[in-house]
């Protein structure tokens, strides 16, 4: 096995917050806090966790439109977090992201045509007006639209075809990596199933790697090839996806995996029910950060030491004391 | 009521444009025997204390308050744009500097600083480009510069919150480089109030205008502006009120249909409909 195509090594984000009298730095928001990951090429990983556990951020963090606090990113053997302005250019031609909202992520003013095509002129990839048209029409018709939707505007699509759009625009640079943030979580179900086998056409066709961020389960079981679990800003169960839903060990994953609805109203199941609320990220509780919620915390080793993310079986990686 | 108003302001500009060319007496035509005569076949809109025509005068007083109103407009809006999006595209201390030059701009008391710089720069500018010109030059310059100031704080505010919308973040991924996203993709969505701030700017712009005419310090007197009809009807409202009301009349009547016509740009811009 070659070297990962993306490797994310003890990478943090503090939001400084500003604030009291001559604004100055009061506190910050701990976003991310010491993630570690690797994705191989033509791979999916998953990475899950509720609204504000430092997901997105880390998404961000790796395309640099966000700079890390700390850490390393490297790249398909390039040092992600030292490049210069030139680089980092060169870099997005090969790491692309598709965003949540689709209705955002589009500029209302511009029509498809020059959406899909604007990474073709930023990095002068046509030579001519004729080379230019072919090449956005074969990126429309790659994502199922069609080339007469090049003259129009966002909003006349709908909420998956306007995804397309943003999947094209992602395409457009023969990207090796694909940040997903969340691409399927503002979409009807139907359309989810279609937007998520779409990117998995895709990811046969030209070897896509993607980063899948979401909080929807049942959705990135489907897709991921591996799942990284996030909670507060810390990755605290990774492993392969069938491994991680056949046998979770870290008591998050467990409440969260028992929260995921069965389609079947025979089935009785236990629940495992988390108390509380998500702690403030900008003081996070001390030692492990799930302490505060975990049914199986024991103090004071829970309360006054970090749990590191250690491999329990093969590929299995688990951050608690006890699991 | 914007339709309306866009049809009246057509009338208004066709008439000070072509209106001249049409309705043939001089601006200057003195006639003693029609001295503050009241509106007639003859002179429809009356004359004033020389028996010069006032349909003419008007006519072509209009074509200076309106060049004037929509000269200073422009002046503004790119004056505005510039610092508002200079402030909101690098914010820090570019931003805050420019945003103290900006409320420095609001707190200078107005009239007292224009009759000062126009006095000071006045002859200066006429030797140099004519006494027409000069003036016109200067007002425009005046007016312009004292209105650009909510149209800078509009863009910057604008700028910032655009810039962190997702079609921008998704541009900066593909590698577009900072002019790059100011100009295909965060100007072009912020100029919707912006247009819509202009159209007030010219209403601003005409009554500045007539303001310093009626204080004399507009024009030179031989030239006639809307509010120089004002100043000089000022002191016959009770022998000759026609000629106050009509210039009056233009005056209202213009300010009025643009900000309706701004209000109804603001309706058909608005992001709700776009996005």
């Amino acid at each position: 096995m070659s070297e990962p195509l993306l490797k994310v090594t003890k990478l943090t984000k503090e939001f400084p917050l500003k604030g009291g009298l001559f604004s100055g730095q009061v506190a910050s928001v701990h976003a991310v806090d010491g993630v570690d990951f690797h994705v191989d090429r033509g791979e999916t990983l998953g990475l899950v966790g509720e609204s504000g556990c430092g997901k997105s951020t880390t998404g961000r963090c790796v395309l640099r439109l966000i700079e890390p606090s700390s850490g390393e990113i490297h790249f398909d053997g390039k040092d992600v977090r030292s490049l210069r302005a030139d680089d980092l250019r060169i870099l997005r031609r090969d790491i692309q992201i598709i965003f949540q909202d689709p209705y955002a992520s589009l500029n209302p003013r511009m029509n498809v045509g020059a959406i899909v095509g604007e990474a073709l002129i930023i990095h002068q990839l046509t030579k001519t007006k004729q080379q230019f048209e072919e090449r956005v029409v074969d990126l429309l018709e790659t994502v199922g639209l069609r080339a007469d939707h090049m003259g129009r505007y966002p909003n006349e699509f709908s909420g998956g075809q306007r995804q397309r759009i943003g999947i094209a625009r992602a395409l457009a640079v023969e990207p090796k990596l694909i940040i997903c943030d969340e691409p399927v979580s503002a979409l009807d179900v139907s359309i989810q199933a279609q937007v998520i086998n779409l990117l998995e056409d895709l990811q046969e066709k030209f070897g896509l790697a993607y980063l899948f961020i979401a909080h929807d389960l049942a959705v990135v079981e489907h897709i991921s090839k591996r799942i990284a679990v996030m909670y507060l800003g810390r990755i605290v169960e990774m492993a392969s996806a069938h491994e991680l839903y056949a046998s979770p060990r870290h008591p998050y994953t467990e409440a969260l995996l028992s929260a995921v609805p069965i389609p079947d109203p025979k089935v009785k199941r236990q629940r495992v029910r988390l108390s509380g609320e998500v702690p403030n990220p900008i003081s996070p509780p001390t030692g492990c950060h799930f302490h505060t919620r975990c049914p199986i915390a024991q103090f004071p080793l829970c309360k006054s030491e970090a749990p590191p993310l250690k491999q329990s079986a093969d590929g299995h990686w688990v951050a608690c004391h006890f699991r | 009521m914007a339709v309306a108003s866009i049809g009246i302001l057509t009338l208004l500009t066709a008439a000070v444009l072509f209106g001249p060319l049409i309705w043939r007496i001089p601006i200057n035509e003195i006639d003693f025997t029609a001295r503050l005569a009241h509106p007639s076949w003859d002179h429809p809109f009356g004359t004033d204390d020389l028996g010069q025509d006032l349909l003419a005068r008007m006519l072509y007083g209009g074509r200076i308050s309106l060049a004037v109103g929509f000269a200073a407009m422009a002046v503004a809006i790119i004056v505005g744009v510039l610092i508002g999006a200079i402030a909101g595209i690098s914010r820090g201390s570019v931003d805050a500097a420019l945003m103290w030059i900006t409320d420095l701009f609001l707190a200078l008391p107005q009239l007292p600083l224009l009759l000062l710089v126009i006095y000071l720069f006045r002859d200066f500018l006429k030797n140099w480009v004519g006494a027409e010109g000069g003036v016109f030059i200067l007002i425009v310059l005046v007016i312009g510069a004292f209105r650009w100031m909510p149209v800078a704080r509009l863009v910057r505010a604008q700028f910032l919150s655009l810039r962190e919308k997702e079609f921008v973040e998704a541009a900066r991924a593909l590698g577009a480089t900072t002019p790059r996203l100011v100009i295909r993709h965060i100007l072009p969505n912020s100029l919707g109030p912006v247009i819509v701030a202009g159209t007030i700017d010219v209403a601003a712009a005409i009554i500045a205008e007539s303001t310093l005419s009626f204080l004399g310090l507009g024009f030179p007197p031989d030239i006639p502006t809307w509010g120089r009809l004002l100043f000089d009807a000022k002191d016959y409202l009770d022998i000759a009120p026609h000629w106050a009301l009509f210039a009056g009349a233009a005056i209202f009547l213009t300010v009025l249909t643009i900000n309706f016509i701004g209000d109804g740009l603001r309706d058909a811009l608005d992001p709700r409909r776009v996005m």
